[in-house]
């Protein structure tokens, strides 16, 4: 079990407010990303949760129960930290029977879990190393064997993947991903890679100044973004905002157009624009076209067979129906 | 840029320190060994001649030699033991964010600029005198006898002196050491449910055995070496006696440079003897 509730929880650091009142629900096995851009308040969020620092005001339940004053280790939470955090002296077998000989699991008990947990993460060869003999994608699994072994109700992740380099942050994604559909317990995941948000995320939750700005699947918050902010930072490459003639027409203060969805043609349509910079990735391109009048390039997604050079001539049209309106504070419409 | 000529012109201009290092300390050396197989006593007949072995035979069974080995033995582990302990819990202490951090850290550091002499001379006089120190007046304010410190227990005596000029030090290594431990491990164990006491045996010490190796090792180096201590405050009396006190005995009391000499030797040995233990024990420690 691992539902955990957030009741207008604040956090402040003397007069500096962190967080505001917030709300959050938590499902039980369900896997949630907090993302957002750096000191947007997602560590300390998850800090919160976790333990390791006290809230101002407010209550957290997990299953239920008051855990505001709990200590860490009492909630039954594991946390992976960004820098993995294993303890350099001890070997890899220590390391992950570390929590239970602290919880004082019985020595065949222990084994059994090191033994299963080694099997699940691919570690068991490594069990008698040190860490500091491991590279980076070992050290990671080892935190995470670390976490395992205590069966908790949630296992919490602060930026897991953020000092691995791209390859192995791939491999580690759907390995986290693989992970939880067989443990079927709830996970918390911090990151600030949208990409990894996205690709995971049962629920995400987009943090912007300590709030709230958007709670939902992937998909709803790729097509009803609540607001500019969740729009422009959920979607790769970031979807175009054009202000004035543009969005008057359409009755909105600003209007939003993903790249994937403009169409481009050589010999007409609604834009008359130049190609600027075209960023190839073999099965698309995404092209920066100079609109005629416009200051910004617009990001078009085009097949990578699309053949376009710098300085050729295109014709844009946006989909109509594809189209994000907002009003003058930022918020959608309709 | 080091090429052939430039080499060449560098070992010429670090000779004459090279050579000054060597001749400062082979002399020395070849003058303790000279002396240590010849009976030359100054003031008493002076030099009498080749003798052999007989200096190192006569040093070792003197009555006063295996008390000797006992007593600096039994310094350096308290020193040790004592600079350890604290040291380890001030740095833990230091460490912890605190109004006027700065000026208690260079408190702490203070006894350690203090001249052994000086620092011997106040303990003495102010504090373990027997009718005006500092303890006498505390142990009488609560209705005690006065401890005479350093004749009823002089060798804890020189080596609380001693601990408190090295305290500092240790404690200074053991503060760089842990202000380099990180602190999402503490957090961790915190989380894996390690009690505060748990994550300083699991954690904190652990992190800390290399730094605690060196203080070991550069603080015996130095206390098999002490000597001012003892001279400003027992004098060698009541079994205060090291080897190096003894050796200062016998070539400046007994006036027998031969004999003191071959103690010298003793001291020479007994130091490398340490020295490739600890040796050991930090290139193993290193290995990690």
């Amino acid at each position: 079990m691992g539902r955990i509730t957030l009741d207008k929880v604040r956090k402040a650091f003397g007069e500096v407010e962190v967080i505001p009142p917030l709300d959050l629900t938590i499902e039980d096995g369900e896997f949630v990303v907090f993302v957002g851009p750096s000191g947007c308040g997602k560590s300390t969020l998850l800090r919160l949760i976790a333990g390791l620092e006290d809230v101002t005001s407010g209550v957290i339940s997990i299953d239920g129960a008051d855990a505001t004053m709990v200590p860490p280790a009492k909630r039954g939470l594991a946390m992976v930290f960004q820098s993995y955090a294993l303890y350099p002296h001890m070997s890899v077998r220590k390391n992950i029977a570390f929590p239970m000989k602290m919880a004082g699991i019985p020595q065949d008990e222990q084994n059994r879990r090191i033994e299963a947990a080694a099997k699940a993460l691919n570690l068991t060869d490594y069990l008698d190393r040190r860490p500091g003999q491991l590279s980076g994608g070992q050290r990671q699994r080892v935190a995470i064997g670390r976490a395992i072994v205590r069966e908790p109700a949630a296992f919490l992740f602060d930026e897991p993947l953020s000092n691995l380099d791209a390859a192995l942050r791939h491999g580690m994604r759907l390995e986290i991903s693989e992970l939880h559909k067989r443990l079927d317990t709830t996970m918390i995941y911090v990151t600030h890679d949208q990409v990894e948000a996205m690709t995971m995320a049962d629920k995400i939750v987009v943090l912007q100044g300590g709030v709230i700005e958007q709670v939902g699947s992937p998909m709803e918050l790729y097509r009803t973004p609540r607001n500019i902010f969740v729009a422009g930072f959920i979607g790769s490459p970031k979807m175009n905002l054009l202000t004035g003639e543009e969005a008057a027409k359409r009755g909105a203060h600003t209007v939003g157009i993903r790249p994937e969805h403009v169409t481009i043609s050589t010999t007409d349509g609604a834009w008359k624009g130049t190609v600027g910079v075209a960023e190839h990735l073999g099965s698309d391109t995404f092209l920066h076209v100079h609109r005629e009048g416009a200051t910004d390039p617009m990001t078009v997604r085009v097949d990578g067979e699309f053949s376009a050079k710098h300085g050729d001539t295109v014709w844009l049209t946006a989909q109509e129906e594809q189209i994000h309106k907002f009003d003058a504070d930022g918020l959608r419409i309709a | 840029m080091a090429t052939q000529h430039s080499r060449s012109a560098a070992r010429i201009m670090m000779a004459p320190a090279v050579f000054f290092l060597l001749v400062w300390m082979l002399v020395p050396l070849c003058m303790t060994l000279w002396f240590s197989v010849r009976d030359f006593r100054p003031l008493r007949g002076g030099d009498n001649g080749f003798v052999g072995l007989e200096n190192f035979v006569r040093f070792v069974s003197s009555s006063a030699f295996w008390p000797a080995i006992l007593t600096t033995l039994m310094i350096v582990g308290g020193v040790l033991l004592i600079s350890i302990v604290f040291g380890v819990l001030l740095a833990i202490l230091l460490d912890k964010p605190m109004w006027g951090q700065g000026i208690v850290r260079i408190l702490v550091i203070a006894p350690f600029f203090v001249m052994p002499t000086v620092s011997a001379l106040v303990w003495k006089n102010m504090f373990m005198d027997s009718v005006n120190g500092v303890f006498a007046h505390l142990w009488r304010f609560f209705g005690a006898d006065p401890v005479v410190w350093l004749s009823e227990v002089p060798t804890f005596s020189i080596v609380m002196i001693v601990s408190w000029q090295w305290l500092p030090f240790a404690t200074l290594i053991l503060l760089t050491a842990i202000q380099s431990l990180d602190s999402e491990q503490l957090e961790a164990a915190e989380m894996d449910g390690a009690s505060p006491l748990s994550r300083f045996f699991y954690i904190t010490l652990p992190h800390l055995s290399r730094a605690i190796t060196i203080v070991v090792l550069i603080q015996t180096i130095f206390l098999l070496a002490i000597f001012a201590e003892i001279f400003v405050t027992t004098g060698g009396a009541f079994g205060t006696r090291t080897l190096t006190y003894l050796i200062f005995q016998r070539v400046l009391e007994s006036q027998n440079v031969g004999l003191g000499s071959a103690g010298g030797v003793y001291a020479i040995i007994l130091a490398n003897i340490v020295a490739l233990f600890l040796m050991r024990i930090v290139g193993k420690n290193l290995d990690k």
